[in-house]
């Protein structure tokens, strides 16, 4: 059974270690917040300058200079800390947060990410999206395994422009979880209910499963 | 004497040339100088070129300059979030042009236009369509790409509260981009919810020092 996207929220979660420093995409990536509790001291940043960010604004106490990068009204916890842009993308860029968890239209064997514009797409906006995969240790990105017409978003090359070459490192997807290797990606779970014939029908690039998986 | 204070909107922003390049502080609305810019729709100045994070949302403030067409270029990272119709009408009337840059890579060449450098070199952007146009340069193996200063001959910036030297401190998410386009200001213009006297901003407290701000004008906040 393909995850939800709680589902997937949750299983990113559980990978999170205590004390990490993660910066969380506008999108899934923020609903991952909600299932990390508070005793494991993840430091959530935000690139408009917030480290420690505790949860969504309580209804009624929203302040309008208290926002994270989706506009969202936020609260901070004891730890946050409030800083300047430039020394927000330091955080990231300089290589001090630990993990990226973001959203991706595409991802190639070689990890290569594609998630700011689509082709042919209007006004194109940017953000922080280079700057956030540039340093961060690890990049994280969670999206269907397919798109809404069933064409594969791991393949070979990306075709959509390129956030960053050579970026991610795990990919999170309704169907499986999977490693990007220097051998291209490969399946470390396949969600449950869901085969590995399924999730290597529904990749566009050559996919190692190991031993232990080719049973399922 | 040292006053910074000036005593209206009008007067802070009265010498805005037609042409010059306006720095625009604020994220989502945190830290964004409304009223300042609302001055300046007023003022009249026009060809601006616009550095800010975005391209203004509904039609006031910001979008009114650029309805008003008196925005020939907008330099951002994010021009179209929800609501941003007016960016997106123009520009694809070929009314206003567009250079896009990532986030991360606006604030540092702020940050070198307030430090009097000649560009910095980052890996943000290699190997992607903004790199077009862009040199690289290689060093120990890794290539960056050379991006130049950003500054502006105004800089309209939001704070939580400055005393008469221009020292000034923000609130919470409110800082973001403003810190570095006040640096980069040739003429940086506050705008603050408290005045207060000198010497009760304790020194280890000041988040811009003074010899960055020109003028301070107060705005105390209102319901918006």
């Amino acid at each position: 059974m393909a995850l939800t996207k709680a589902q997937m929220a949750q299983r990113i979660a559980r990978d999170v270690p205590p004390g990490a420093y993660v910066n969380l995409g506008v999108g899934i990536p923020t609903l991952v917040a909600g299932y990390i509790p508070p005793e494991a001291e993840v430091v959530f940043h935000s690139e408009n300058g917030i480290l420690g960010i505790g949860g969504p604004a309580p209804p009624g106490e929203e302040d309008p200079d208290l926002v994270d990068a989706g506009k969202n009204a936020v609260i901070v916890r004891p730890g946050a800390a409030f800083f300047h842009h430039a020394d927000s993308f330091a955080m990231l860029r300089g290589g001090r947060v630990d993990i990226a968890v973001l959203g991706a239209y595409q991802v190639s064997a070689a990890g290569d990410l594609a998630n700011w514009k689509v082709p042919g797409g209007g006004v194109p906006n940017v953000g922080g999206a280079m700057d956030i995969v540039a340093g961060v240790k690890q990049v994280w990105v969670v999206m269907t395994h397919t798109g809404p017409d069933g064409r594969p978003k791991i393949l070979p090359e990306c075709t959509y422009p390129l956030t960053a070459k050579r970026v991610v490192r795990r990919i999170y997807t309704d169907l499986a979880v999977l490693e990007v290797t220097p051998a291209g990606p490969a399946l470390i779970e396949v969600s449950p209910g869901v085969t590995v014939a399924q999730v290597v029908a529904a990749t566009g690039t050559a996919l190692t499963v190991p031993e232990a998986l080719q049973r399922a | 004497m040292i006053n910074k204070i000036v005593g209206s909107l009008a007067e802070a922003v009265r010498d805005v040339p037609n042409g010059a390049t306006i720095l625009l502080g604020g994220f989502a609305g945190a830290g964004y100088p409304m009223e300042l810019i609302d001055a300046l729709v007023d003022q009249g100045a026009r060809d601006l070129t616009m550095v800010a994070n975005h391209a203004g949302r509904g039609d006031t403030d910001y979008a009114a300059l650029i309805l008003q067409k008196r925005v020939k270029r907008v330099v951002c990272s994010f021009p179209g979030p929800q609501g941003s119709w007016v960016f997106q009408k123009m520009y694809e009337a070929g009314e206003v042009e567009l250079e896009l840059v990532p986030q991360g890579t606006l604030a540092e060449r702020l940050r070198a236009g307030g430090a009097g450098l000649g560009g910095i070199l980052t890996p943000v952007g290699v190997g992607t369509e903004l790199a077009a146009g862009k040199q690289v340069v290689r060093v120990d193996g890794r290539d960056y790409l050379l991006e130049l200063p950003l500054r502006g001959d105004f800089a309209l910036v939001r704070a939580h509260r400055a005393d008469r030297w221009g020292n000034l401190v923000y609130r919470k998410a409110g800082r973001n981009f403003n810190p570095v386009m006040a640096m980069a200001g040739r003429v940086t213009v506050a705008q603050v919810d408290e005045i207060v006297e000198l010497g009760a901003i304790p020194a280890e407290d000041v988040h811009t020092p003074g010899i960055f701000v020109d003028r301070v004008v107060l705005t105390p906040r209102q319901a918006r």
